[in-house]
């Protein structure tokens, strides 16, 4: 893990990785996934990852932790009550704006 | 059944609102990208062949480690591994007789959105109606990444402030309706991020770096979650299970789930 990685060999990484996972199972594969273990992984793993990524992360995100967290209770209470992707992901910068503007 | 034209134009029609949304993550996932040391132009690039944003946020945050190109590999593999799925189901979407190129290009386009909007479509998909869904919202993608960019810089830092949590707002969306409707998923959810807060402040612990901390929690918490609450019935639809038998107690657990 030393030395200076090249940007562009990322990019090529990231876009041919993406590419063959969404392709290989509607070209080659072209039958569903029956492996229950597999399902259920495939199930899981963006729930999990999503988890993963956003929290603490997002406390840390943030000009403060408070707003940061306050963000992260309103987008629950937003998404929980019914709000789409979209009002939940305004509404969450706004807490911040507003909460930071009284700092 | 569609003509083709009309199939293009309902795809468009539908990717309206997504292609909307699109351009505003996307711009946030833009100063993401600004911050990993991306220029606008090769952040943009990044957007247009991957249409991704969890998986393209996790690879803007190695990029930012320096991390090996194994574990950049990996960690896209593990965030976008989901579209696996998405894909095997929508094969089962296609008819016969579509011609078999244009499975490589509506591959192209599985994103937890359009891939909604088409296994939506009453019977088969017609590919045009993906590509008419492509047609606004893969340039909102990538032209809201390119602003971001950019204007990120010229915003102010309260904005910047403001807008870094707004993937994790759509994250929050994505996550919070189906463990609202599954204990299962709610409880994996919570203990994920229990988790993930431990991986991140305990001594010891926080050392391992970030994007391999994504990797390895996902991993292990996945896997335990398969083996103990296995998903029999198919938790994106338009998959059917036409062997007509059961082999019994594995199988049954999975109805809790749903």
């Amino acid at each position: 893990m030393s030395g200076e990685r090249n940007i562009y060999i990322y990019m090529l990484i990231m876009a041919s990785v993406t590419y063959l996972i969404r392709v290989i199972p509607l070209t080659l594969i072209r039958r569903e996934i029956r492996n229950t273990f597999i399902r259920s992984f495939l199930y899981y793993v963006p729930y999990v990852t999503l988890a993963v990524m956003t929290f603490p992360a997002i406390t840390q995100a943030t000009g403060s932790p408070l707003s940061g967290s306050m963000a992260f209770i309103a987008a629950i209470l937003l998404a929980w009550f019914g709000a789409g992707l979209f009002p939940v992901s305004v509404i969450s910068c706004l807490v911040v704006f507003i909460i930071e503007l009284f700092m | 059944m569609w003509t083709d034209r009309q199939a293009f134009r309902n795809g468009n029609i539908d990717g309206i609102p997504i292609a909307l949304g699109y351009f505003a993550v996307a711009f946030a996932l833009g100063i993401a990208a600004k911050n990993a040391g991306f220029t606008a132009l090769q952040a943009a690039v990044v957007s247009l062949t991957n249409l991704a944003s969890a998986g393209q946020y996790a690879g803007f945050t190695q990029v930012a480690a320096k991390a090996g190109y194994v574990e950049m590999a990996f960690t896209i593999l593990v965030t976008n591994a989901r579209y696996m799925l998405m894909s095997s189901a929508l094969s089962q979407k296609f008819d016969e007789k579509t011609p078999f190129f244009h499975r490589f290009i509506v591959g192209y386009s599985v994103t937890d959105e359009i891939f909604g909007i088409c296994s939506g479509v009453p019977g088969k998909l017609n590919p045009m109606y993906a590509y008419g869904a492509m047609l606004l919202t893969v340039p909102g993608w990538t032209l809201g990444t390119y602003f971001g960019v950019i204007m990120g810089n010229a915003l102010p830092v309260r904005v910047v402030s403001a807008l870094s949590v707004a993937l994790y707002g759509m994250f929050i969306a994505i996550i919070i309706p189906p463990a609202r409707k599954s204990k299962v998923i709610m409880g994996l959810v919570s203990f994920s991020m229990v988790l993930s807060a431990l991986f991140t402040y305990a001594p010891v612990l926080r050392e391992i770096p970030s994007g391999m901390r994504v990797i390895i929690l996902t991993v292990v918490i996945a896997a335990v979650a398969s083996l103990l609450f296995p998903v029999k019935d198919d938790p994106y639809g338009g998959l059917k299970d036409d062997t007509g038998h059961k082999d019994g107690a594995v199988t049954d657990k999975a109805e809790d789930i749903a």
